[in-house]
């Protein structure tokens, strides 16, 4: 089962910095080892809601590089607000972690 | 649509299985869980074909598009790319590596709450011009830089 996101969602002013780090091979489908190529598993889509309402709608390729990084900004959050990221590979696979919006340094 | 996916995982008895029907072919009807993977762009091999499938058409250049990105990239499976759209009313953002083997890399569509911002890391197979495309009220706007690539990442 796909493992944990890390996601940090700082408040700047009245918006959210947020930064989410997933944990995921993203084999692009052309790499070869001694027992051949290893098939294309990646992740497809990511979603992420504030309170509920989807802010971003992402679709990606193979190229997205491996433990794949996304950075946003959302508007109007305040502290304690959820954000919630949800992502979907090839696979079917697919993992969901939600984080308070805290306080900015 | 969320309601839709929980049921074919219910259906399916978990993501083990929908592994499993991915090669009965079940995962096409699957894809049209969120918005539908955009599969004819994603898979273009070359741009032209890339920005047909996004709808692209009639490019203007824009300097309210800045892309953060290394000159040169030591690392060619890591490249950090942020998009910044000043443009009102940013609906969507792509970013495509022209000469990836499928140059389209990511596409975000940004509703109202997000700002026409977004960073991630792709892979570059060689030095290469990467371009923003940005669409805002219908219309679409680019944005072009070279990234130069020491050791690819598409291996």
């Amino acid at each position: 089962m796909a493992e944990p996101m890390k996601i940090r969602a700082t408040l700047q002013g009245d918006t959210a910095d947020v930064r989410i780090l997933m944990r995921h091979p993203m084999e692009t489908g052309t790499r070869k080892t001694a027992t051949g190529v290893v098939p294309v598993h990646f992740i497809q889509s990511v979603i992420v809601e504030h309170n509920g309402k989807t802010v971003l709608d992402a679709q990606w390729s193979q190229a997205i590089s491996r433990d794949p990084f996304l950075g946003l900004r959302v508007k109007g959050a305040k502290l304690g607000d959820k954000i919630s990221v949800t992502w979907t590979d090839n696979k079917g696979d697919k993992r969901n972690d939600e984080v308070a919006v805290s306080a900015g340094s | 649509m969320k309601q839709l996916r929980r049921n074919f995982l219910k259906l399916s008895g978990g993501a083990g299985v929908a592994a499993a029907a991915a090669a009965a072919g079940l995962l096409k009807a699957g894809s049209a869980w969120a918005a539908p993977w955009n599969k004819s762009a994603f898979e273009s091999k070359a741009v032209a074909d890339a920005l047909k499938g996004l709808g692209a058409t009639n490019l203007i250049e824009s300097k309210d598009i800045t892309i953060t990105a290394p000159d040169i990239a030591e690392n060619g499976a890591i490249v950090p790319i942020a998009i910044t759209s000043k443009i009102p009313n940013t609906q969507n953002i792509s970013i495509i590596a022209e000469k990836n083997p499928f140059p389209l890399a990511a596409s975000f569509d940004i509703s109202a709450g997000s700002e026409g911002y977004v960073s991630v890391r792709v892979k570059m197979g060689q030095t290469s011009d990467v371009r923003a495309i940005v669409k805002a009220d219908g219309k679409f706007y680019t944005a072009v830089k070279e990234v130069k690539v020491t050791v690819g990442g598409c291996g």
